[in-house]
């Protein structure tokens, strides 16, 4: 028997005592983590912290509202340029100018919702992707941008604070990821969140219970894209350099399999799949240096696919992995916890 | 009248759905609709919730035209509805599927809902009102067992319900009910029938349903309107309309 004492428990962010001590040892690892970890370690993590924010984004989109997105690294690039040339044409200052980036990209997501409005599934997917491989390609255009070339990191301030190395973005990235975090999921629990979900669920259904079709997906829209346009800000930072390139379709489709792969709809799935998929990321560029393993995989694409060895070969490990967790997981993490954790609730029956 | 439909038409394509229909509807009765299948009952309701743009004819509620308001406008009127095929949402449970009822009566943006800190905040606050409120309809549905449980996964007849109950947390004052008995063992059925009358007569809901079974017609309704082929066939009292010839013919094919 449910003893409740009020109803603000079934939206509670933290129900119990367990779960506050668990996040408490979160937040002194977080804090200890820097120091007793080395500088590339630090590197991955502000990575993985980018990563989260663009997941939690586009999960909002996708896996809450139901609205396919193939273009976000688009949104991604618009909050990169837009924060980089705000601080140095315009000399805004870093706080006033990534939140602004994050807007104006907000303000594309507004735009692209208005013909995504009539787009469904793969129509929306297709539409979207011409965003996203067209917004670097304008970016590219204009020479206020960089242009082909580039644009290198300004100064980055906060009042007398001068961050400069990727320890100090970190004690930026990770208490700012946090409160996204909480944020998308508090925003995901109440009445906003629920209209999403309804529109993803029975989109007629939601019309006649009084949501506002238009103005919901619109809006997830702008969040979703608000989010990534954040994200874009910062990794431009941790990058320290930027070029339209980099912002191209494969990174939409990594932005899109973290989602998936982590769960559809869920907070928890989102920051799970962006961690992994950032790892993997990385780590995958080093597999060939990897001790036996790199040799075998070296020797293995020598003898199937070329005499010299491909040079790519961790993108076909990566996709290896991706379709073993789908093919076993199709809920993808989230379903992997879920399941783990009703087994150890109910073991050992 | 409270709910009045005048001559409404509307075509897809070639196909005449409805043509002509006018009936009205006093406030607390049970208007129920008859008809063979594909006789446009269903698109009727289409055209009242505003998910069908009608091409002719005129709805009025409580003496308002809102044949060109869009379905959210006209949820906001006071008008709900249940569904024939379920619509519910299937990943929610009862109580958030319920709490979706109450959208229109809460305010929680994307700034207060986001920065929902605690109980006390604005949120927290009207989360806890509406969860209230929401839990008076379950309560008042036996739904109790129910409350935390993903919707998709429970049996029909329960789902039904839950339909239901979302219907009536938008505290309508005309509910559009879609064959409500429809799939349900004869025991849920009665136990709907118990709270169609229910509804209308603690709630003063005014009921508009169309429903197959004929006894769960004769029983609850004040009037039936017949339609067959988009065509209304007669209006009135339950006894009228089923001896009505034309009636027997379309449901039976005699004459």
């Amino acid at each position: 028997m449910d003893m409740k004492r009020d109803y603000y428990e079934d939206i509670e962010l933290f129900p119990g005592w367990v779960e506050k001590f668990w996040f408490f040892l979160l937040l002194v690892f977080l804090g200890a983590f820097p120091f007793i970890s080395n500088n590339y370690l630090i590197y991955v993590a502000n990575f993985m912290a980018i990563n989260i924010i663009v997941a939690l984004g586009l999960n909002i989109l996708v896996g809450y509202t139901g609205q396919i997105s193939l273009g976000h690294a688009g949104f991604f690039a618009i909050g990169a340029f837009a924060t980089f040339t705000l601080m140095q044409k315009a000399s805004f200052p870093f706080l006033l100018a990534l939140p602004a980036a994050a807007l104006i990209s907000a303000i594309f997501g507004f735009l692209i919702a208005l013909p995504a409005l009539r787009l469904e599934g793969p129509y929306l997917a297709i539409a979207t992707l011409g965003f996203g491989l067209t917004i670097t390609q304008v970016i590219g255009m204009i020479d206020l941008f960089g242009g082909r070339t580039g644009l290198h990191a300004p100064e980055l301030l906060i009042g007398p604070w001068e961050l400069k190395t990727d320890l100090d973005l970190y004690f930026l990235l990770v208490p700012l990821t946090i409160g996204l975090i909480i944020i998308a999921r508090n925003l995901t629990r109440t009445r906003v969140g629920r209209a999403f979900i309804a529109i993803r669920d029975a989109e007629i259904a939601a019309e006649t219970m009084g949501v506002n079709l238009i103005f919901y997906k619109t809006l997830a829209f702008a969040i979703s894209a608000f989010y990534t346009g954040l994200a874009g800000g910062l990794y431009a930072f941790v990058l320290r350099f930027i070029e339209p390139e980099i912002f191209g379709l494969y990174m939409s489709i990594v932005f899109l399999t973290m989602v998936v792969v982590g769960g559809l709809g869920s907070i928890f799935g989102s920051i799970a799949g962006a961690m992994l998929l950032s790892w993997l990321d990385l780590e995958l560029r080093n597999i060939l240096d990897i001790p036996y393993l790199g040799n075998w995989l070296k020797d293995l694409s020598r003898e199937y696919f070329s005499i010299t060895g491909v040079s790519n070969i961790q993108y076909i490990v990566f996709g290896g992995i991706l379709v073993l967790i789908m093919l076993f997981e199709p809920h993808g993490i989230y379903g992997f916890w879920i399941r783990t954790k009703k087994y150890w609730k109910t073991w050992p029956f | 009248m409270f709910f009045e439909v005048d001559n409404l038409s509307i075509a897809f394509g070639g196909l005449q759905a409805l043509s002509g229909i006018s009936f009205g509807v006093n406030k607390g009765e049970v208007f129920a609709m008859i008809g063979p299948n594909g006789a446009g009952k269903t698109t009727l309701f289409n055209c009242v919730n505003g998910i069908y743009k009608p091409s002719s004819g005129s709805i009025k509620f409580k003496k308002k035209e809102i044949q060109r308001k869009k379905p959210h406008q006209i949820a906001r009127l006071g008008i709900a509805r249940t569904f024939q095929n379920i619509e519910l949402f299937p990943y929610l449970n009862t109580m958030e599927n319920i709490m979706l009822g109450r959208h229109l009566f809460m305010k929680t943006g994307l700034f207060h809902g986001g920065l929902m800190f605690g109980r006390r905040s604005f949120a927290g606050k009207e989360e806890q009102e509406n969860r209230q409120k929401a839990e008076e309809i379950i309560k008042l549905l036996n739904l109790e067992v129910y409350r935390n449980k993903p919707v998709g996964a429970l049996p029909y007849g329960v789902q039904k319900m839950v339909e239901l109950g979302r219907s009536l947390a938008l505290e309508p004052e005309l509910l559009l009910l879609d064959e409500p008995c429809a799939g349900m063992n004869s025991e849920e059925k009665q136990d709907m029938i118990f709270w169609i009358k229910d509804i209308r007569d603690e709630l003063g809901v005014t009921i508009l349903l169309i429903e197959h079974d004929m006894n769960i017609v004769m029983d609850i309704s004040d009037r039936i309107m017949a339609i067959n082929f988009g065509k209304p066939i007669t209006v009135g009292e339950p006894a009228e309309v089923t001896s009505h010839p034309e009636v027997l013919k379309a449901y039976l094919g005699v004459g």
